[in-house]
C-alpha cells in the first residue's frame, strides 16, 4: 500500500474529530510517546506548564517527568544534548520557543547534528525533530517573526518541514520523529489557531471549518518530500507552504484564477516530480513565501523550476516574499506578503 | 532502538541504576506556601571587603546575603550607603513612578493600545537604586525589565510610551517590540528580545573604554534564566581574562516564564558562586533592600573604575507577575507566594526607612503616588496624540527599509516601491510616503 493511499485511508476511517494546529501537535507527541519509550519531548516551558504555544500542554503530566521536562534557557544546550540523547539511540523532540531563538543552536544543528551520520560513517546518528514556532503575524516584533527555514535547507544533512493544517501537522510530526535524520519542524505560529486569508483586518477564521482539521484518532503518517495538491488548475502553479498556502488559496478563490497550489509541507528533501509535473502542465510558476527574498527558499525553488522546466515556462517565474528587512513590529501588515502583493504578481503572470 | 547495557554486565555488575534528576519548585497552583527555606541573613552582618580586594575575599558573600535594612526599618553595618535623605526620597520618587507606568502601560495593552508589555514589580530596586550608583555616562546594556534604569535617568515618559505604542513619535520608527527602547542619549543601549546577548556586549564596550582610556565603566542586567545561554559564559570569561571595567548584574527573580531558577542550576549553588569559578568578585544582594543594592553596585562600580576587576552580582529577588501581558503565572506556580515573599517589597521597604527616619511619612507617600499616576497619565494622552498600535500603520512605507544598511541599495529600493504601490492600493489612493 502506497503512503498516499494509507494517508487517505487514515483520513476517512477516523471519526469526526476537529482539532487545531496545538491540538494537532499534542496529539502527535501524546501518540509518539506512548507508541516509543524513546521519544523525550523537551524544551523552555514545555514541562508542567505545557509550552508559551500550549503544544505540550498535559504532556509531563501523562508521561512523566523524564519524557517530558523543561530545560534551562541555553538552545545550544537543547540540541547538543539531543545530540548526544541522539548518540545513545532516543529519539528526543525539543522544542525552541521562536525560530528566532534557535540561532545560539546553530552550532551543535550545523556541524554536530547534521553530520555525525556522515562523519562516523553510520556509526552514529542524531534523530531529533527540532520543533519551533516560525512566522509572524502576530505583532511579535524581530525577534518573534522570523522564517529562518533557508538557514536550515542550506545544510546538507538537515530535513526541514512545515505544516500548514492540523491533519498534517500531526501526520507529518509522527513522521519527523520516526526519520532517522535531524528534522527541523518550523510550526507556523499565525494559524496554530486557525487558517489565514492575508486580510489581517478581518475577523479570524478558527481550524474548526476547515476540511483538514478533522483529524484522525491514533497513530497516522503523512510522508515527508510529498507535496499536497490544495487546489488544482491550469491557470498557473503555485508553490507555497505554512501560512502562505491559505493566503495564497484565499487569493485566488477571490479572483476566481484556477491554480495548481502545491503545499510543500517537506522543503528538504522537496517533492519535485510533483513540481516538475504541475509546470510542465501549467507552464507558469509562482513561488511564494513569508521569509526574506535574498537566499529565500524561493530562490531554490525557482532555480529547480528554471532548470527542470524551461522548455515549458511561458512566463519567468515570480516570487512573492517578505522584504528583506528585519520583520517590523508596527508595519507588520506592510511587511507581510499579502493579498495585495500576490495579487499583482499573479496579474502579471497571467497576462504574459 | 536505544543503546541497552548488555545482559550479561547487566545481571553481574553490581551497578545501582541511574536516575535522571528533573528541577521541581517547591510550590505549584494551590499549594501552601513556605519560604522557611530561603536563607534571610541578618542586615549589617556581612562584611564588606576593599572595593580593590582580590576576588577571592568576595567568595563568603557569595553565599551570604548582603542586607542594610532591618525589621525595624534602620539601616545597619559596613554595606550601609549612608545615602542622604534628599537622595532617598529622589529614589523613592523613581520606584513611585515606575511603578505607575508599569501599571498604566499594562491596562493599555488590556485596552488594547499596544501588543506587549512588561511590568517590574518587586524588582524595581535592581535597576532603580542599581542605576542611581552609577555615573549617568556609565554605559548600561540592560534586559527587557530594566524600564527602572531609564527611569532614574530622566528618561521622557513621553518617548517611552511612544514606542511603546509604536506610533509615529517613536524614534525607533515602530520597528522593535514594545519596551524594547534603545536611548543612546542616556548610556542605554538597544534592548534585544534575545536571551543574555547584552552580557558579552557590555564587557566588549568595557573592554574598549579601557583601551581607549576612557573612564566610563559598562554595567549589564541579565535574568538568572538567561545565565543558562552560552554568551553569559562568554561575558565572564572575557570579562575575567581582560580584567574589564564591567558589572554583571543578575536578577535572580526566582521565574523564567514557568521555569523556576532551579533550572538554571539554583538548586546546587548561588549564582553569584558562579563569580567564583571564573575569578570575578562576588557579591550576593537582597534585591528588595534598596540601599543594599545601592551599596553593592557603586562597590562595584568603584572596583571597576579602579582597574581593580569586574564583579558579578546577584540580585536576589521575586517576580511578583506574570513574565509579560502573554504569560499569566496562575498556570504554574503559587499565587502565595508573592504575599510569602521573605524580602518584602522594594518601595514598602525604603518608604518605612525614610518614615523611620523622621523624613517621610504616609501622607507625602499618597501624594507621591497621585502625582506620579497623574505624570504617567499626561504622558499617556500626549502620546496618543501620536496614535496607538493597530490604528492605522503610523509610519511611512519607506522607513521599513531605511537603515538595514547606511544605504539603500537597489533590490531594497525596488522593494520600497513595491511597498508603496501596495500602500496605495490597498487604501485606495491614499498619500503615498
Amino acid at each position: 500500500m502506497s503512503a498516499e493511499v494509507k494517508e487517505s485511508q487514515a483520513a476517512q476511517s477516523g471519526t469526526e474529530r476537529r482539532l487545531n494546529m496545538i491540538e494537532a501537535i499534542n496529539d502527535a507527541l501524546d501518540i509518539m510517546l506512548e507508541r516509543d519509550p524513546d521519544v523525550i519531548v523537551m524544551g523552555e516551558d514545555v514541562g508542567y506548564f505545557g509550552g508559551v504555544f500550549r503544544c505540550t500542554a498535559g504532556l509531563q503530566k501523562k508521561h512523566g517527568k523524564t519524557r517530558v521536562f523543561d530545560t534551562p534557557i541555553s538552545e545550544c544546550g537543547i540540541i547538543g544534548v539531543a545530540v548526544g540523547m541522539g548518540a545513545y539511540g532516543l529519539r528526543p523532540v525539543p522544542e525552541i520557543q521562536f525560530a528566532d531563538y534557535i540561532y545560539p543552536g546553530l552550532d551543535q544543528l550545523i556541524s554536530e547534528a547534521a553530520r555525525l551520520r556522515y562523519r562516523s560513517a553510520t556509526e552514529y546518528i542524531a534523530p531529533m525533530t527540532v520543533r519551533s514556532p516560525f512566522g509572524g503575524g502576530i505583532f511579535g516584533g524581530q525577534t518573534h517573526s522570523q522564517s529562518p527555514e533557508a538557514l536550515f535547507t542550506h545544510v546538507s544533512g538537515l530535513k526541514t518541514v512545515i505544516p500548514s493544517t492540523p491533519y498534517d501537522a500531526k501526520g507529518l510530526l509522527i513522521s519527523c520523529i520516526e526519520d532517522n535524520d535531524p528534522v527541523i519542524f518550523f510550526e507556523p505560529k499565525r494559524i496554530y489557531n486557525g487558517p489565514f486569508s492575508g486580510y489581517y483586518d478581518k475577523p479570524a477564521e478558527p481550524w474548526k471549518r476547515h476540511p483538514q482539521s478533522v483529524v484522525p484518532e491514533g497513530y497516522y503518517k503523512i510522508p515527508l518530500g510529498k507535496a499536497r495538491t490544495v487546489t488544482e488548475g491550469d491557470a498557473l502553479t503555485v508553490l507555497a507552504y505554512g501560512t502562505m498556502v491559505h493566503v495564497v488559496e484565499a487569493v485566488c478563490r477571490e479572483k476566481g484564477v484556477e491554480a495548481d497550489i502545491l503545499d510543500l509541507r517537506t522543503l528538504v528533501p522537496i517533492d519535485i516530480e510533483a513540481i516538475e509535473a504541475s509546470v510542465e502542465r501549467t507552464g507558469k510558476c509562482l513561488i511564494v513565501h513569508e521569509a526574506t527574498r535574498t537566499s529565500g527558499f524561493g530562490a531554490e525553488l525557482s532555480a529547480l523550476v528554471t532548470e527542470r522546466c524551461f522548455y515549458h515556462l511561458e512566463a519567468p517565474v515570480e516570487r512573492v516574499t517578505g522584504f528583506d528587512t528585519p520583520y517590523p513590529h508596527s508595519l507588520e501588515w506592510a511587511y507581510f506578503p499579502g493579498p495585495v502583493r500576490i495579487g499583482e504578481a499573479i496579474d502579471k503572470l497571467l497576462k504574459d | 532502538m536505544a543503546d541497552r547495557p548488555d545482559a550479561d554486565r547487566e545481571a553481574g555488575a553490581n551497578k545501582p541504576t541511574l536516575r535522571l534528576h528533573v528541577p521541581e519548585p517547591k510550590f505549584r497552583p494551590g499549594d501552601t506556601v513556605d519560604f522557611s527555606h530561603i536563607q534571610v541573613s541578618e542586615p549589617g552582618k556581612q562584611p564588606r571587603p576593599d572595593e580593590a580586594c582580590d576576588a577571592r575575599e568576595t567568595a563568603p558573600l557569595c553565599h551570604d546575603l548582603i542586607r542594610v535594612l532591618g525589621d525595624d526599618n534602620r539601616a545597619h553595618g559596613p554595606w550601609d550607603p549612608k545615602l542622604d535623605p534628599d537622595t532617598l526620597r529622589t529614589m523613592l520618587g523613581h520606584f513611585a513612578l515606575v511603578r505607575a507606568f508599569d501599571e498604566r502601560m499594562f491596562r493599555g495593552q488590556r485596552q488594547g493600545k499596544t501588543s506587549f508589555y512588561m511590568k517590574c514589580t518587586g524588582e524595581e530596586a535592581t535597576s532603580v537604586a542599581a542605576a542611581m550608583a552609577l555615573a549617568s555616562d556609565d554605559m548600561v546594556f540592560p534586559s527587557y525589565r530594566q524600564q527602572g534604569v531609564l527611569i532614574a535617568r530622566g528618561y521622557d515618559l513621553v518617548e517611552m510610551i511612544n514606542q511603546i505604542y509604536s506610533n509615529k513619535g517613536d524614534k525607533l520608527k515602530g520597528r522593535q517590540l514594545p519596551i524594547m527602547y534603545s536611548s543612546r542619549e542616556h548610556s542605554f543601549f538597544s534592548i534585544s528580545g534575545n536571551l543574555a546577548t547584552q552580557t558579552p556586549q557590555a564587557v566588549g564596550w568595557a573592554m574598549a573604554s579601557a583601551i581607549r582610556g576612557d573612564s566610563r565603566i559598562a554595567a549589564t542586567w541579565v535574568g538568572e534564566g538567561s545565565t543558562a545561554e552560552g554568551d553569559f559564559h562568554s561575558a565572564c570569561t572575557f570579562a575575567t581574562v581582560y580584567n574589564a571595567p564591567v558589572i554583571l548584574n543578575v536578577i535572580n527573580n526566582q521565574w523564567a516564564i514557568s521555569s523556576f531558577s532551579g533550572f538554571a542550576g539554583a538548586e546546587r549553588t548561588t549564582f553569584a558562586a558562579r563569580a567564583l569559578g571564573y575569578g570575578l568578585a562576588g557579591l550576593r544582594v537582597d534585591g528588595n533592600d534598596a540601599l543594599a543594592v545601592y551599596a553593592a553596585q557603586r562597590w562595584a562600580a568603584n572596583r571597576a573604575r579602579a582597574n581593580a576587576g569586574p564583579t558579578l552580582i546577584e540580585y536576589f529577588t521575586y517576580r511578583a507577575e506574570g513574565h509579560s501581558t502573554s504569560d499569566d503565572p496562575a498556570g504554574y506556580r503559587s499565587a502565595q507566594e508573592r504575599e510569602e515573599w521573605p524580602l518584602g517589597d522594594p518601595i514598602m521597604r525604603l518608604k518605612n526607612h525614610l518614615i523611620a527616619l523622621g523624613e517621610w511619612d504616609e501622607e507625602r507617600q499618597e501624594a507621591m503616588d497621585r502625582e506620579a499616576a497623574e505624570r504617567v497619565k499626561a504622558a499617556t494622552k500626549e502620546a496618543e496624540k501620536n496614535g496607538i498600535l493597530g490604528h492605522g500603520m503610523h509610519q511611512p512605507f519607506r522607513t521599513m527599509f531605511e537603515d538595514v544598511f547606511e544605504e539603500l541599495p537597489w533590490h531594497l529600493k525596488e522593494q520600497a516601491e513595491q511597498a508603496t504601490r501596495e500602500r496605495l492600493i490597498k487604501f485606495h489612493g491614499g498619500r503615498p510616503q
